[in-house]
């Protein structure tokens, strides 16, 4: 059985259907990359998969149990599987110190006390590489990419096994953009993680991904292993995405 | 500031007043005013700064349980209505509020105290019912725009309540208009205690009040006008500078203003 498995996954909102029949799984340890253009239902997959908004059919497993928007069991599955969110701007509470948006997670599953939460928040940080001036500040104070390893921290503090990266570096520029994706790299091999890396550029996936799915209008147009899709693409639509994207010297 | 001498003389009442607010005197009737009483004296002869400073007392305690009751009342139904939509808002937002919209507040709070009868607490009570609406809607628009913020999303995916997500992610976040909005709310309060106090279904006499000062002194309007002006200048000034400090905090907490405004 696959770790993650989404099947027949669609949305509609009201005439418009967003996401088309789409079907995906993810092997335990692999990445599993999936491009598309802005607006063709990316993010409502991984909204989707993360058991944020219902699907109007079809069903999501994981590692063989039903995620659903709301229910007692999937508060424990929720530990297993976390999101980073595109806009690292958007995704952090303005309100919140670091400290605390670290924390959170663990204040919400573990009862620990606060030196235990200070512990874990500061191995946190300096597993992504900020430091503990940090711990006392608020999001604004930092840069994107700095707060995207905030981002980051936060959805590694439960141990998760599964990320759901939704263009983590796409709010970016390019050289923060590649130092995260080297972070991201360096991290799923420590950590041991299992990625849905969702993108629109082509290198970047193409650098990361072992098996790359392509989306356009809420379907799938093509998929399969990285190498495959990116030299030698069946489907037009994948020819015009590889040609959008300049090349990007990584690693 | 205003608010700030309002406040004094309403704390410190018993020392800042010169006499006994209650004291009759009735060979000083109607006096005007002097260096022993400064605003004057009342058709019983009783001092009108002290009243003034006493009645600051009653009109910031309504005026500030009413601003709180309403507020409270406001964040549970427009935080319900916004936070979980669907049937709950419609019946929330389309019936309750809707509908109380569509009734005057001081006619609905001139009805219920009439129902009730006059007092503190029913005084308090009256004008909350008819202010909670304007809270409620506000809270139910905030929240309505941030529930949909990526952080939001970000703490129900780590397994957040939702009774967690609303007080350390949304709340926190649509303080400010609240805190605006009931600045402002404290002078409309202000005004309506002195209203209701003035028709007689405010707080019962002796105690002071500005609305009932004016209503006493409404007879003597053309012998001893000294008796309505310094009252009705106090209602004046403290619903002034309530909208005055909602003003400057909407500037001070709005970003894009804060270096031009000095609290």
């Amino acid at each position: 059985m696959p770790f993650l498995e989404a099947s027949h996954l669609t949305k509609r909102y009201g005439e418009a259907t967003v996401v088309d029949d789409v079907s995906l799984s993810i092997e335990r340890g692999e990445t599993l990359g999936l491009v598309g253009e802005s607006g063709s239902g990316k993010s409502t997959v991984a909204r989707m998969i993360l058991g944020l908004i219902e699907p109007t059919s079809g069903t999501v497993h994981f590692d063989g149990h039903p995620v659903t928007t709301r229910s007692r069991k999937m508060r424990t599955l929720r530990r297993r599987f976390q999101p980073v969110f595109q806009d690292p701007y958007a995704a952090l509470n303005p309100r919140m110190r670091v400290a605390e948006i670290i924390a959170e997670p663990l204040v919400i599953h573990e009862r620990l006390s606060r030196a235990e939460h200070l512990c874990r928040c500061t191995e946190l940080l300096h597993a992504v590489g900020l430091d503990d001036s940090a711990l006392a500040r608020y999001p604004h104070e930092f840069s994107g990419g700095q707060r995207q390893r905030i981002n980051i921290a936060r959805a590694l503090a439960l141990r998760p096994e599964l990320l759901i990266l939704d263009e983590p570096i796409s709010a970016l520029d390019v050289s923060v953009g590649a130092q995260i994706v080297n972070l991201l790299r360096d991290l799923q091999r420590d950590f041991r993680l299992t990625y849905l890396f969702i993108s629109h550029s082509m290198p970047m996936v193409r650098y990361l991904a072992n098996r790359v799915a392509v989306m356009q209008h809420g379907r799938f147009v093509e998929s399969g292993p990285c190498e495959q899709i990116c030299n030698h693409p069946r489907q037009d639509y994948t020819r015009n995405l590889l040609a959008a994207t300049p090349e990007l010297r990584t690693g | 500031m205003l608010v700030v001498l309002f406040v004094v003389c309403a704390v410190f009442a018993p020392w800042v007043a010169p006499y006994n607010p209650d004291h009759i005197h009735l060979l000083d009737r109607l006096a005007g005013p002097s260096p022993q009483h400064w605003f004057g004296t009342d058709e019983l002869g009783r001092d009108i700064l002290s009243r003034i400073i006493y009645g600051s007392r009653i009109s910031l305690e309504v005026a500030t349980s009413v601003v709180t009751l309403s507020l409270f009342l406001g964040l549970i139904f427009g935080g319900i209505a916004g936070f979980y939509g669907g049937i709950l808002d419609t019946a929330i937002n389309m019936f309750a509020m809707n509908a109380f919209m569509a009734m005057p507040g001081i006619l609905l709070a001139i009805a219920f105290v009439a129902f009730l009868g006059p007092g503190l607490l029913n005084l308090i009570l009256a004008l909350s019912i008819g202010g909670w609406v304007g809270y409620a809607r506000l809270v139910r628009a905030q929240v309505l725009a941030a529930r949909e913020k990526e952080f939001v999303e970000a703490a129900r995916a780590l397994g957040a309540g939702d009774l967690r997500i609303f007080l350390r992610h949304i709340l926190p976040n649509i303080i400010q208009p609240l805190v605006v909005q009931a600045a402002i709310g404290m002078a409309g309060a202000v005004l309506a205690e002195a209203t209701l106090s003035f028709l007689g279904l405010g707080v019962p006499p002796p105690t002071p009040s500005w609305g009932s000062m004016l209503n006493d002194a409404r007879a003597h309007l053309f012998d001893a006008p000294h008796t309505v002006v310094f009252p009705a200048i106090a209602v004046m000034c403290c619903v002034l500078s309530f909208n005055f400090l909602g003003d400057a905090l909407r500037d001070y907490l709005d970003p894009r203003t804060r270096l031009t405004v000095g609290l």
